[in-house]
């Protein structure tokens, strides 16, 4: 129970932990010393981390770089255009052209035989050739205008540069030029029309020229972009060629290379950061619960009088589980969200200080307020998390005293607290949840509001030609860049604010003050010990309060001293004296002679055998229960010894004899695991014998068993035994009579019962009616 | 995990309904954004394009962001709300279903499990909820509607994408495959550790003794070993998962890049502005739908342990009630007091043994009935079945000439003043635990403190900071044991029942005291029946019957004197505590 405890006082709660540490960074600092073994580990993962982000920095440029490229295969050569369209205005504007059309033409006014011609036409003629003397500009748009039957008598077949034109192509030219329909001027003069221009190294022949005067024709400068394009598609190939957009393939598979390069890169950087910070992260874990487990052996037993093993447990599983698991993610997180962060605004200075300005400002307001609601949903959780710690021991106490809540109708009152209870973890529930929901919302929002914001003012920037449309993509991934890393940092930050809380309770326990180291000269062999032990105004209090004065006795070898009183009277004070568990304060204890300060523990404990009240077996078999860490003794021995306590049938009909696993659980009954308790005691063949024989939870028949056991155990010992029976109290050599820590009568059993003081008082009240 | 949705009313369904609204409306704000900023990219493409159009693009595009976010706020609001009350009242339920449980079903789920099904598995389950309801909705309605956006775009750049989700989704069914397993070690490991540490920390002193330090050191080593090879293997395996991610996604986006530039190359002209439009757009419903399959992914990595915590939940509120209520509010008018086994056996609905068999007896109006036995023998279990924490399995019991099944509970157990075996202690004062409960009349303060004098806990009760009002820790954690099991006793005398019921209850208690306070309580319950489970003959020796229990059966009824005469069990017992003079001298 005492683990659940552990763990419902935190730990195994969900949703994030917001334990404070005392001092924050002094608890870091402990931290890092410790690391010190890991530090090139560390460093080398941390350059991992801070390359990694500073590729995917990179990697946005690059990208951008790409959709420019790309975008040059939508954009139209605008220049070449220009050149081309100026180039045919300014011909179709000069003299030569219109020279040109003449020579062309070669119309003949003068060849007119007028007397062949209807007098309509005559007047129609002489009309004609009036209005061109007026508006010479317009004069094909009179002669297209002009019937057949003149028309074919001033053109005629001619000559032009060494090609006969012939008569039908030029009246339909006149009639395509009146009427500024190119198309419909007939190939042979689209060919000879216009001068060859060359542009980018490609001939431009004059029939494509037309073809693009003429498909252009109707498009304005208004027209919509679409058509614009569709337009193109019809241009003859050359022009095409000049003022169509092309992809530099080269360059973009170029750009994709090195993307691929740095993405992978990046990757693996990634990877082996991480694989290096989890090693660490491990085995520094594996580090700290070895030290606490060997710590646990160098403390005073004082410690653990006022620590619960909860506590410690707690200690060695999650407070080192929440370092570890910060160390794997938190540490690498942190440097390469700041790297990115920093980078990225960086970067963004560098690409563009307008842009980079916007992309700030726009994401700031959305994070100041992000952060005001963080820190209220914090205040919410931490409430939950107190709401839920006192729920939970309701729930404790209700069920594990089910039947007395039950036999006393306390169901009312108990439903009442727990209503109260579980309402007041509803309220923190539904808040720290829903605010701490809000988070991601809002990070989609700062980011699609940058993201506007970015594209708006990069349009105006565009616009007016300070930036490319590629500087936009990238401040795009520039802005999910830059507000990731803030939000991953304020929770790393939360979870080293949890880490500096476990480690201050870790290294507060590693450095809690260890018995004192001891170089002790003398030593008592275990097998030349007579048993003798003397007691001399000795002196001891747990803490100032001295409870036990001056307490002189000598034990001769063999002699069996009982220690009786009431519950909570101290008798283990007794055995924590003797096995030097405790220091004394005065006086000596010595064995055969020599006083225990002089020996070490190790020396001490080798010369007892100490069976105590509660039964302590661990999970393993019966054997390794049995031999614990006796070394040289054989199966034989151990059969002989069960065989004497009376526990080798017992074991024989477990499913695996000697080899069954048992548990400190219910697996065998407690009777069996005194037994067992007292046979290892048995085979720890040391000189001294301290003993409990309280046997209350034990059948009639098994007590019966230990009993004579340990009337066993005993012989020829030393021994300290705290006494239940009566039959050993009255064979005792001495018996101490304690109370309330201090022992208030000692003498053996005539002489106590002569005394008639409270060991009187005590052994009568068993027989009263 | 779906029964137990069940538990849902209409409101939460209505609630449930709306979010499932919202959130397709905000799926379709979310995919809706990627148009206008492809027409904001369009727009700032195109030489000349009024800044007018591409701020009211910009406008929308803000809308619809502003539109998801308060559709999400909305649905995460209901969400918490329909977590949090899902939590509260299915932990409400439990909390009832464990009250109402009979001791057998208690005993077969162990305390400590019930309470963690109470708080750690319903934390679970409502993270499920909190968390998983709206991925759940989400994520499917993104990934198909996404995935229709881009269906008809473009076959190359669909293939792309379904690569990619195959790719992301294997790896992470891999992982899981490798890991999963390994997971489980893992806990038990670090079980294994718990016991190491725990063994170590409740033998220190036994420890220490043997100077075994270091053969537990080992012992810890080797599990700690074991622990941290078996951890290493799953987060190395985990390492992996990240740099894969990153790279499908910045891999497909390069690709879409990669094959749109060729496309676009080889496009006619009129194709070549709406096919990068495309490809921008592509990209992010590309993203949206490799997303939303990933968060799918998440929701199956915690379905398991979510389903886990609801089966627990629901093996206890499946659990059918083996003690069924009573209705007699009181027993037969002139009888008090009574107790009367009739042939009573008892076993456990499983088991083949029976633990108590054909136990016949009858206590009266101020007797005093002792049980003694061995371990085992069915004591505890036979005084147990009178408040009903069991019921019996044949034969019946009466409490004042009525079976007790008849009764109902609340009634029945104001008759009693019951002291269990361990002493139970509530977080409160001295004197909340002697007034606990109901008895249908109040505790007056004379009571209670003449209770706690008989009980012999007056003299440490005073001693206490703030005598009556003294604080009680939960379970009564600054208490001696010894004063534990005084004040439960006291708890039972200020009812003034009219049978009490004392189950092993002097156990902690020293001779003396043990003496004196049974001294006390017969002169104060004259009238009152008294039942006594006890392990010391001397506690027993004076009562005016003793019945001894071997095996669950009655192998002797009578005084101590006839006992002694008559039963060899009893006289086993009694010899085994007391030396044979001082049993002669009675």
């Amino acid at each position: 129970m005492s683990n659940g405890k552990a763990n419902s006082r935190r730990g195994s709660m969900h949703g994030p932990n917001f334990e404070k540490p005392k001092d924050f960074k002094k608890s870091l600092k402990k931290l890092f010393k410790n690391l010190k073994v890991f530090k090139i580990f560390i460093f080398i993962a941390l350059i991992l981390a801070i390359s990694s982000s500073i590729l995917s920095l990179i990697a946005p440029n690059k990208l951008s770089d790409l959709t420019d490229e790309i975008s040059e295969g939508i954009t139209v050569n605008s220049k070449n255009i220009e050149i081309l369209t100026n180039d045919i205005k300014k011909e179709i504007s000069s003299e030569e052209y219109s020279e040109r059309i003449n020579k062309i033409l070669d119309i003949k006014f003068n060849e007119v035989n007028i007397y062949e011609m209807s007098s309509d036409n005559i007047q129609i003629f002489n009309e004609t050739l009036f209005k061109i003397k007026n508006d010479e500009k317009n004069t094909l748009k009179y002669i297209s205008d002009l019937p057949n039957e003149i028309l074919n008598q001033i053109i005629k077949d001619s000559i032009y540069d060494g090609k006969t034109i012939k008569q039908e192509d030029k009246i339909t030219f006149i009639s395509s030029l009146a009427n500024n329909d190119f198309n419909n001027i007939p190939d042979n003069i689209k060919d000879i029309l216009l001068n060859d221009t060359i542009i980018d190294n490609i001939k431009i022949t004059s029939k494509d020229k037309i073809e693009y005067m003429s498909i252009l024709k109707n498009v304005n400068k208004d027209a919509d972009i679409n058509t614009v394009y569709g337009k193109i598609d019809k241009l003859p190939n050359n022009i095409k060629k000049v003022i169509e957009p092309s992809i530099n393939m080269n360059n973009i598979k170029a750009i994709a290379k090195f993307l691929v390069i740095l993405y992978i890169c990046s990757a693996l950087f990634n990877f082996i950061q991480s694989i290096l910070m989890t090693n660490v992260a491990n085995k520094f874990a594996k580090k700290l619960r070895s030290r606490i487990s060997i710590k646990i052996n160098k403390l005073p037993l004082r410690y653990f009088d006022n620590n619960l093993s909860g506590d410690i447990l707690s200690r060695v599983t999650n407070d080192v589980d929440t370092i570890a698991q910060s160390m794997n993610q938190s540490l690498a997180t942190l440097v390469s969200s700041i790297t990115l962060f920093v980078g990225s605004i960086i970067m963004m200075f560098y690409t563009n200080w307008i842009m980079a300005v916007t992309a700030i400002l726009s994401s700031l307001i959305g994070f100041i307020f992000m952060f005001k609601v963080l820190s209220k949903s914090q205040k919410y959780f931490t409430a939950r998390q107190v709401e839920l710690g006192k729920l939970n021991g309701h729930i404790e106490e209700i069920y594990s005293g089910l039947n007395v809540v039950k036999a006393y109708n306390g169901k009312k009152e108990a439903d009442k607290t727990f209503d109260e209870l579980n309402k007041n973890v509803y309220e923190c529930n539904r808040k720290s949840q829903f605010l701490s929901g809000l988070m991601q919302p809002m990070m989609g929002f700062i980011g699609n509001f940058g993201y506007v914001a970015v594209c708006i003012v990069g349009a105006l920037l565009v616009s007016n030609d300070v930036i490319t449309f590629g500087i936009i993509v990238a401040f795009i991934t520039y802005i999910r860049l830059f507000t990731n890393p803030l939000s991953q940092i304020a929770q790393a930050m939360t979870s080293l604010q949890s880490t500096a809380a476990a480690s201050e309770r870790v290294f507060e326990f590693l450095e809690e003050k260890e018995m004192e180291e001891e170089q002790k000269n003398k030593y008592l062999n275990p097998e030349d010990v007579k048993g003798d032990v003397e007691f001399s105004h000795v002196k001891f209090g747990y803490n100032e309060d001295i409870i036990i004065k001056d307490f002189t006795a000598n034990i001769k070898r063999g002699e069996k001293v009982a220690i009786v009183g009431p519950t909570g009277a101290g008798k283990t004070t007794m055995v924590n004296l003797l096995m030097k568990f405790y220091n004394i304060n005065e006086g000596s204890i010595k064995i055969d002679g020599i006083s225990i300060n002089d020996l070490t523990r190790e020396n001490i404990h080798s010369l007892f055998t100490m069976v105590l009240q509660d039964t302590w077996v661990f999970n393993g078999t019966v054997k390794e229960n049995i031999i614990y860490n006796n070394k040289n003794i054989s199966d034989e021995e151990i059969i002989k010894v069960c065989k004497e306590v009376g526990v080798h049938h017992f074991i024989k009909t477990l499913p695996n004899g000697y080899n069954s696993i048992i548990t400190d659980g219910d697996s065998i009954s407690s009777g069996q695991k005194q037994l067992l308790t007292i046979v290892r005691g048995m085979l720890d063949k040391a000189p001294l014998l301290i003993l409990d024989e309280a046997t209350s939870n034990v059948d009639t028949r098994t007590e019966e068993l230990v009993s004579k056991a340990m009337d066993k155990l005993t012989e020829g010992r030393t021994s300290f035994i705290i006494a239940h029976r009566l039959s050993t109290i009255k064979n005792a050599d001495l018996i101490l009579v304690m109370k309330d820590g201090n022992i208030i009568e000692q003498g053996n059993h005539e002489k106590l019962i002569k005394e008639n003081g409270f060991y009187a008082e005590l052994y009568n009240s068993q027989f009263q009616k | 995990m779906i029964k137990l949705l069940r538990s849902f009313n209409k409101k939460d369904y209505f609630l449930i309904l709306i979010c499932f609204i919202l959130i397709i409306f905000q799926v379709f704000l979310e995919l809706k954004m990627p148009d206008y900023m492809s027409e904001i990219t369009k727009l700032v493409q195109t030489d000349g394009a009024s800044m007018n159009d591409i701020l009211t693009q910009g406008a929308y595009m803000l809308l619809c962001a502003f539109g998801s976010l308060v559709s999400a706020i909305i649905v995460g609001y209901f969400v918490s709300n329909i977590a949090a009350t899902f939590s509260m009242n299915t932990r409400k339920k439990l909390f009832n279903k464990v009250e109402s449980l009979g001791m057998e079903e208690i005993k077969r789920f162990r305390t400590s499990s019930l309470i963690t099904r109470t708080t750690n598995d319903i934390t679970q389950v409502q993270m499920f909820i909190a968390m998983g309801l709206q991925l759940l909705i989400k994520s499917p309605i993104t990934a198909v509607w996404a995935v229709t956006k881009i269906l008809n775009k473009n076959i190359d750049w669909s293939i792309l994408t379904a690569i990619a989700v195959i790719v992301l989704l294997a790896t992470i069914i891999i992982l899981m495959l490798i890991v999963m397993p390994r997971f489980k070690i893992v806990q038990k490991l670090i079980d294994n550790i718990n016991d190491v540490t725990r063994e170590n920390l409740n033998g220190i002193r036994v420890v220490r003794a043997f100077n075994a330090e270091e053969y537990q050191e080992n012992k810890f080593e080797s599990v700690n070993t074991k622990l941290t090879s078996m951890q290493l293997f799953n987060q190395r395996a985990f390492c992996v998962l990240q740099p894969i991610m990153y790279l499908v996604m910045y891999f497909l986006t390069l690709a879409i890049y990669f094959i749109g530039a060729i496309l676009i190359k080889d496009a006619l002209m009129i194709d070549k502005i709406t096919l990068f439009g495309d490809m921008i757009v592509f990209s992010s419903y590309a993203m949206q739908v490799i997303m939303s399959f990933l968060m799918l992914a998440m929701i199956f990595m915690m379905l398991p342990r979510a389903n886990v915590s609801a089966k627990r939940i629901n093996e206890v509120l499946d659990t059918k009630l083996s003690i069924i209520d009573g209705n007699l509010t009181k027993g037969i008018d002139n009888i008090k007091g009574e107790v009367e086994f009739k042939n009573v056996s008892f076993k456990y609905p499983d088991a083949e043994e029976y633990l108590l068999q054909n136990i016949s007896f009858k206590a009266s109006k101020g007797e005093t009935v002792a049980f003694i036995g061995s371990t085992g023998s069915g004591k505890s279990t036979l005084i147990n079945l009178i408040p009903r924490f069991y019921d019996v399995t044949d034969g019946e019991i009466l409490v004042d000439g009525v079976n007790v099944k008849e009764y109902k509970e609340e009634v029945l157990h104001n008759k009693i003043g019951y002291v269990s075996q361990k002493a139970v202690m509530f977080n409160g004062t001295v004197e909340s635990n002697i007034k606990y409960g109901e008895n249908g009349k109040e505790i007056t303060d004379e009571k209670m403190k003449e209770a706690i004098e008989v009980a012999q806990a007056e003299e440490f009760v005073l001693k206490m900071d703030k005598q009556y009002d003294s604080h009680i820790a939960q379970g009564g954690s600054n208490i001696s044991g010894g004063q534990k099991q005084r004040l439960s006793i006291a708890r039972a005398i200020a009812r003034d029942p009219e049978i009490y019921i004392f189950d092993d209850s002097f156990s902690a208690l020293d001779y003396k005291t043990d003496a004196t306070l049974r001294k006390k309580l017969k002169k104060y319950t004259k009238d009152a029946t008294i039942l006594i489970v006890a392990q010391r003959i001397g506690t027993i020796m004076n009562a005016d019957k003793i019945i001894v229990l071997d095996n669950g059966i009655c192998v002797g009824m009578g005084t101590h004197k006839e006992l002694l005469q008559n039963c060899e069990v009893y006289k086993e017992i009694a010899l085994s505590q007391l030396s044979k003079e001082e049993l002669e001298n009675e």
